[in-house]
């Protein structure tokens, strides 16, 4: 089995968020970047369980600049045997999704593997479009991955609680918690990841479908009204007279 | 300008999440429904000011249902598709979206107002305003957060829509019970109960249950409680879990780490009760109690229960 797997940039959940120019970049002085959690630790875990169990490679792929190439490394060392980065400054999914299936269009992926969300931008948009430009299915919000046979059998997500499916063939799926254990790297695995190869890709040009105007911080929380421990009935007033939420 | 709404339904009726999308649809201009499979009536969606539903067959797939979709754009010469970001939104709208060649703004938080679209970004902690490069626009709206639409009171005409779908690829294998045990599956749930490790133990979950099901909220965890397995992955809520927007969060035993926070500060309100009064969660909240869990939650539970 091949996979690829959709690897993002993100800023380390701690992160204060602030911006800079006028509000329209996102500031990242300071700023510790990290692998999307959920391609690090559900996707790409995966992939590579599956891969020790039954042979095959697992590619890693990010579209972005120079910058991304740490966070490629980190999944190197986790385990990815080679690692493919579209050289392109990153503005909007319908961007990085063409860019990813231009890439995987002249591969024979088996699979290719996406978190269910980056979690700076939060879209979840991604890996359905990537399914739609190579006309495969998207299982969205994947919790299990397994094979019987040549049938990729998962779990997933859905309004009405949990969906075991089958898909015969190539599909693009976005995992959500469930999908695999975090790893944490080990020495081994973080000295292999230096003579891995990274390799850097032109883009193809794909055009950005939207773009960013202007960030904005929510309003500060006008402060916490506290309630006696020994009278609840009172918090249940507010909530109801006050609030008036329930 | 002509929307068209991609509608999911339960029992025959447009889902609330959906309802929403379309009450959305038709403040942008005049809005044309698109169902796969039964509907009961018009499912509900002339309230919400839709005129028309194109009503396609049942049992599609996601990569068919974005044909569905596409098509019915295509066919009304639709400027713009409207979804809820929900599960299946989040499978289909990228798909309607590369077919149209239309920019995608996901999870929109706000009724449409000028130019561009307001969504979160950083996890809830930041707002972004976003606006389209393209001619066409695929628009999804996040579940409970912009509000039903008030009643228009109007009754939408159904029609039978059909187009080339081509062959379904998923196949259903099982469809389990629901996990949230009857209640509202938690990224549209409007009251949730969570609690975290002040619990001490998954065998103390019983009075979460009982505050919960006084108040008909949904159950919710922190991710330290769903990693040890005390509570289903399902429930964990925050940046790495899922992210949700109740109109009230009663948060317990949880101390307000930043991660947490990243999930739920979209709540309208927030009450927490916490033994520790320096815990980071009161300043995220609105009401709080200072005190031992197990000693507030069962009276809090008696307090609802009087109601
Ligand atoms: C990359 C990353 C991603 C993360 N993502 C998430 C996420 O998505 N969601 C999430 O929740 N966390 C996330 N975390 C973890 C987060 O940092 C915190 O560790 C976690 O939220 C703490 O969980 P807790 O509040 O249940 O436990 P604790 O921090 O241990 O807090 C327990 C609280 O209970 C209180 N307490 C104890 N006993 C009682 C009692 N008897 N009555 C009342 N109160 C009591 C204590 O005062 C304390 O405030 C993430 C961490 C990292 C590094
Ligand atoms: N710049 C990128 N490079 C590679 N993969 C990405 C990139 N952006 C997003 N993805 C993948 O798409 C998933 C969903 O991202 P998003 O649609 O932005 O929420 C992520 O979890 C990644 O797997």
């Amino acid at each position: 089995m091949d996979f690829l797997v959709c690897i993002s940039k993100a800023p380390d959940t701690t992160t204060r968020i602030a911006f800079t120019e006028g509000d329209t970049r996102f500031n990242e002085e300071g700023v510790q970047f990290i692998v999307n959690p959920y391609d690090e630790w559900y996707a790409l875990v995966r992939a590579l369980e599956l891969v020790e169990a039954q042979g095959g490679k697992v590619v890693i792929a990010a579209v972005g600049g120079a910058d991304c190439d740490p966070i490629l490394r980190k999944a190197l060392a986790i385990g990815a045997h080679e690692a493919v980065r579209i050289d392109a400054a990153p503005e909007d999914a319908m961007q990085v999704a063409a860019e990813l299936a231009a890439y995987a269009q002249g591969q024979s992926f088996d699979a290719i593997l996406c978190g269910k969300e980056t979690i700076d931008h939060n879209s979840s948009a991604v890996p359905a479009m990537i399914a739609e430009h190579l006309d495969v299915p998207c299982i969205a919000l994947c919790t299990s991955l397994d094979y019987d046979g040549d049938k990729a059998i998962m779990t997933r997500e859905t309004a009405n609680g949990i969906e075991k499916v089958a898909v015969a063939g190539t599909f693009v799926l976005s995992a959500a918690k469930g999908m695999g254990e975090q790893r944490i790297p080990n020495m081994r695995g973080i000295m292999a990841a230096r003579t891995k190869p990274l390799q850097v890709v032109p883009a193809s040009g794909a055009a950005a479908g939207t773009r960013i105007e202007k960030f904005a911080l929510p309003p500060e929380k006008a402060g916490v009204k506290l309630v006696d421990a020994d009278n609840p009935a009172e918090l249940v007033r507010l909530l109801r007279e006050e609030a008036k939420v329930i | 300008m002509k929307c068209i709404a991609f509608i999911q339904t339960k029992d025959g009726q447009a889902t609330k999440a959906s309802l929403e999308a379309a009450g959305f649809a038709a403040s942008m201009g005049e809005a044309v429904a698109v169902v796969s499979g039964e509907l009961n009536g018009d499912g509900g969606l002339g309230a919400v000011g839709v005129g028309r539903v194109l009503q396609g067959e049942a049992h599609l797939d996601d990569g068919q249902l974005a044909r569905l979709v596409s098509a019915a754009a295509e066919k009304e010469g639709a400027s713009t598709v409207v979804s809820a970001q929900d599960h299946l939104g989040k499978a289909v709208a990228g798909r309607v979206a590369v077919r149209l060649g239309a920019g995608l703004i996901a999870g929109v938080t706000a009724a449409p107002s000028g130019e561009g679209f307001t969504r979160n970004v950083f996890s809830g902690k930041a707002t972004a305003r976003i606006v389209g490069n393209t001619d066409k626009l695929v628009i999804t709206t996040t579940p409970n957060a912009i509000g039903m639409p008030e009643s228009a009171g109007g009754t939408a005409s159904v029609e039978a829509f059909s187009t080339d779908l081509g062959d379904r690829k998923v196949e259903i294998l099982e469809a389990a019970a629901p996990s949230t045990g009857g209640r509202a599956p938690l990224p549209e749930a409007e009251l949730v109960v969570s609690a975290g490790r002040g619990l001490k133990g998954p065998e103390n979950w019983g009075i979460i249950e009982d505050l919960a099901d006084a108040v008909g909220a949904t159950t919710a965890c922190s991710r330290p409680v769903s990693d040890i397995g005390w509570r289903p992955h399902h429930e964990h809520v925050g940046q790495t879990g899922i992210a949700i927007r109740p109109n009230l969060y009663i948060a317990i035993g949880i101390s307000g780490a930043i991660q947490h926070l990243a999930g739920v500060n979209g709540s309208k309100v927030i009450v927490v009760i916490n033994k520790d009064p320096e815990a980071p969660f009161f300043k995220a909240a609105d009401y709080g109690i200072v005190g031992d869990a197990f000693d507030v939650v069962p009276k809090l539970t008696e307090a609802f229960q009087a109601l």
